[in-house]
């Protein structure tokens, strides 16, 4: 029997993803971001969260999809991992769901155009409904970062 | 008895113990025939041997046991102190350290330390030492469950000495009426009074247990004083709630027959120590002579154990504190934006107030985090001493400022790199005395070590007298290496050369020694003390000597920095870099090989524009006829950065962007303006090559 997990679902473009629910912090509506310069197109800036400055990325950036304007359903996902915190910028956060680890299947390569190593598994919840499970400290893995800096300077 | 809640306090006492023998035994060594000095160190020892058997670290309390056995001779007089003695005492110092280290993290303070007690008893023996009379000796290193108190030999000598010196030393016994609530207040008074009128030399049971009121009724105490015993028995007595008071004047024989009592049991034991005995032989044969003026080593007494007027502090506490601080002080900044547009004057009024607490609160947190350097610097004297020895040179430290105070976090990074460049400086810096006397230098070279304070800043220089940096080697060097091309090398000014020595891979000594010259140094000390955001730089005159100087924030976690705008953005440029703002007209910027620069002063200096520099969105420079500059300074050197607009002067709060960003070239970190929006600070630092 696998155990019963609680996971925070939210939506770039069609498709849901899901984190596990210890690892959000808080999910924030969209406030100002201050712009930092010389980095990743994807790392939109620096947020002022109740006092600590956080980081946020655009996750479809990340993922290498196209970016979308922000809209009135658009959220910031404080995540905290790999003792980092970081803000995800989402199209929308709207639900909470139980889930069984066992329903969880190891994913295919691509889904949604987002790559299999960022992902943990796929999760059938009903027939028409499959939950992306992000596989979050891939997602944060600074050394990918690093060599894409290296790349591109 | 659970021990785990005295241990911390215990490695406390051992450091402060281990520091102070360390400095003393330095002292001694510049005046070895200072008796006093000896005497000091006698007594640090001995509290440490003390602590250390109670706590049960029992090498800890034999090595030191060793050591007062030497130290015993020398303040007797009957041992010269002798380089040899001098090292193997440093060599036990050492092995202590080594040992409460090993406690500090948790292991059992156990080592080897056989061979230093061997050499340690040696000297002992070495001395020849007088035997025959051991059977009057007074040894008191029993544990026997006797009533009386015992004394140690230092003790021990104390009274007797004090008896010779026509001081009165009494035997007091005093027990608290049955029904006192608080009997460990009432012994304080006891020993409140005694100790106005002369000196406790031991009590049973301890002072300690009898503050914690680990004692049955009554308590006894050996006491040097010059009042009569009647006149102290009515004193005493008159204390509420105290039943009796026996005071026994003691003279030289009931003084020895009390401790002999205590000799009989401690000759039962059989644990009693060889070397205790000879020791105390020793003590009994040598009474005669005159021992240092007695006052001395009492009057320090008197000093140490007056209530000090001091608590230690955790420092996980202090930063808790420094952050809610910053919460308050961003929480003050909007305030004050927010009174601002609400225009109450009585608003207005309790903000400024508000703003003056705030200010004096953060002074406050600030000193309470500020440690002296002495810290630091108390560890060099000895360093010095032992390199100079295994290079066979001789050395003088001045130390001067040390009680400079600097930030808590600046203090715990800055000792490895002050003890690199000490080293150069004793390495490289100092010629060997052959070569000091055939320029017809003093034999004994002097390395400065130099603390003090100017503006927002800390400023520590190295300065040896020594040989100077020679331009050419250098430069001969890095040729070789690579560093640097001959046309370069022919420009570079000497500061440049200089400079070369903090280049990676870069050591000059012709000769590599085990104390320095690896070539892995001058760099790492470079990126240790810029990552703390200091300057460290080099003057040097051939034949002179050279001067290394470090500079370093006062704090690091909030400064005072300028707000400038563009575009839409705003960012923070900390003051400390800031030469002057000003305006230039765009015409006045030049081309010049490649770089813009602008006319500053008698000179020209590089402008760059932030906006380019950040790629800014939303500002159209160009457009400008005049624009705003803020002149930055790196050492030596300036820069022009251009803006669109100041927006005024502040104290930031640093906050780091997070360890998710990869280090951005040019940003320091950020803070959060009164609005609560963020804001990049700027590190001009990295724009000026």
């Amino acid at each position: 029997m696998g155990e019963e997990i609680k996971v925070i679902v939210f939506k770039l473009g069609e498709e849901e993803y899901g984190i596990e629910v210890d690892k959000v912090q808080t999910i924030e509506r969209m406030i100002p971001i201050t712009r930092v310069p010389k980095t990743f197109s994807f790392v939109k800036g620096v947020i002022n969260l109740r006092g600590v400055v956080i980081p946020v990325i655009d996750l479809r950036g990340r993922f290498g999809l196209p970016e979308a304007d922000f809209t009135d359903q658009s959220r910031i996902i404080i995540v905290a991992a790999n003792e980092m915190e970081v803000g995800f910028i989402v199209d929308s956060a709207n639900d909470v769901i139980d889930l069984n680890s066992d329903t969880i299947d190891s994913p295919p390569d691509v889904v949604g155009g987002v790559k299999a190593k960022y992902l943990q598994g796929v999760a059938r919840i009903s027939d028409e409904r499959l939950l992306v499970m992000l596989n979050l400290s891939e997602v944060l893995n600074r050394n990918e970062i690093i060599q894409l800096e290296s790349l591109e300077g | 008895m659970d021990m785990n809640q005295y241990l911390s306090m215990f490695i406390d006492e051992s450091n402060d113990h281990l520091q102070s023998l360390n400095e003393n035994m330095l002292e001694l060594e510049n005046n070895p025939e200072d008796i006093g000095i000896v005497q000091v160190i006698f007594r640090s020892a001995h509290t440490l041997k003390g602590m250390a058997a109670t706590m049960g670290f029992e090498d800890l309390s034999s090595l030191t046991h060793q050591m007062e056995n030497v130290l015993d001779l020398v303040r007797n007089e009957k041992l010269k102190m002798q380089d040899f003695i001098f090292d193997t005492l440093f060599k036990s110092l050492d092995a202590l350290q080594s040992m409460v280290q090993d406690i500090t993290q948790g292991g059992e303070g156990k080592a080897d330390v056989s061979s230093i007690v061997a050499s340690l008893q040696a000297i002992v023996k070495g001395e020849g030492v007088p035997s025959g009379n051991s059977s009057s000796a007074p040894a008191t290193k029993s544990s026997a469950e006797s009533g009386n108190i015992q004394l140690d030999e230092y003790q021990y000598s104390v009274l007797e000495q004090s008896i010779a010196e026509g001081h009165k030393v009494m035997h007091i016994n005093v027990s608290i009426r049955e029904d006192c609530q608080l009997k460990a207040a009432r012994a304080y008074l006891v020993f409140d009074l005694l100790e106005r009128y002369g000196e406790i030399v031991k009590s049973h049971p301890t002072v300690q247990d009898i503050e914690q009121e680990k004692f049955d009724r009554s308590f006894s105490l050996y006491y040097i004083t010059q009042k009569d015993a009647a006149e102290l028995q009515s004193m005493i007595l008159n204390l509420s709630e105290i039943e009796t008071a026996e005071v026994m004047l003691l003279d030289q024989d009931t003084l020895s027959q009390l401790v002999s009592g205590v000799k009989e049991t401690a000759a039962a034991t059989p644990t009693a120590e060889v070397a205790s005995e000879e020791e105390a032989a020793n003590k009994t044969a040598g009474k005669a002579v005159p021992d240092a003026d007695k006052s001395k080593p009492a009057s320090r007494t008197a000093g140490g154990s007056a209530p000090s007027r001091t608590i230690r502090v955790d420092i996980d506490r202090l930063d808790v504190l420094m952050n809610l601080l910053s919460e308050l002080l961003i929480d003050r900044a909007r305030l004050e934006q927010l009174a601002n547009e609400v225009k109450r004057s009585d608003l207005t009024e309790t903000v400024e107030h508000m703003s003056r607490v705030g200010s004096d609160l953060q002074n406050i947190v600030l000193k309470l985090r500020m440690v002296q350097v002495d810290t630091v610097f108390s560890r060099f004297p000895r360093m010095v001493r032992d390199l100079s020895k295994s290079l066979d040179k001789k050395i003088d430290l001045v130390i001067t400022g040390a009680e400079t105070e600097m930030d808590r976090t600046v203090i715990d990074e800055i000792g490895d790199p002050l003890v690199h460049l000490l080293r150069n400086a004793v390495d490289h810096g100092v010629e060997s005395t052959a070569q000091r006397i055939a320029l017809g230098k003093p034999e004994t070279g002097t390395v400065q070590l130099r603390a003090f304070h100017s503006g927002n800043h800390v400023f520590i220089e190295i300065e040896d007298d020594g040989s100077g940096i020679d331009r050419h080697k250098v430069l001969g060097k890095a040729l070789k290496n690579g560093i640097v091309t001959e046309s370069e090398a022919s420009q570079m000014t000497d500061e440049q050369v200089f400079m070369l020595l903090f280049a990676p891979g870069f050591s000059t000594a012709e000769v590599i020694t085990d104390v320095s010259g690896r070539g892995v140094g001058l760099d790492v000390v470079r990126s240790k003390i810029e990552s703390l955001s200091g300057v460290v730089s080099v003057e040097s005159k051939l034949g002179q000597g050279t001067k290394f100087s470090v500079q370093l924030p006062l704090t690091l976690s909030i400064i005072s920095a300028m707000l400038i705008k563009v575009g839409l953005e705003k960012y923070a440029i900390p003051l400390s870099s800031i030469v002057e703002t000003g305006l230039i007209k765009r015409d006045q910027i030049r081309n010049v090989h490649g770089y813009t620069m602008i006319p500053y002063r008698d000179t020209h200096i590089p402008v760059m524009s932030l906006s380019q520099l950040f790629d800014i969105p939303d500002f159209a420079e160009a457009a400008e006829e005049e624009t705003e500059m803020v002149v930055v300074r790196k050492g030596e050197r300036l820069a022009a950065l251009t803006v669109e607009d100041f927006i005024g002067q502040s104290e930031i709060v640093i906050k780091n962007l997070g360890k998710y960003l990869p280090s951005i070239q040019g940003v320091a970190g950020a803070t959060i303006l009164g609005d609560g929006q963020v804001a990049l600070i700027i590190d001009p630092n990295a724009f000026i090559k």
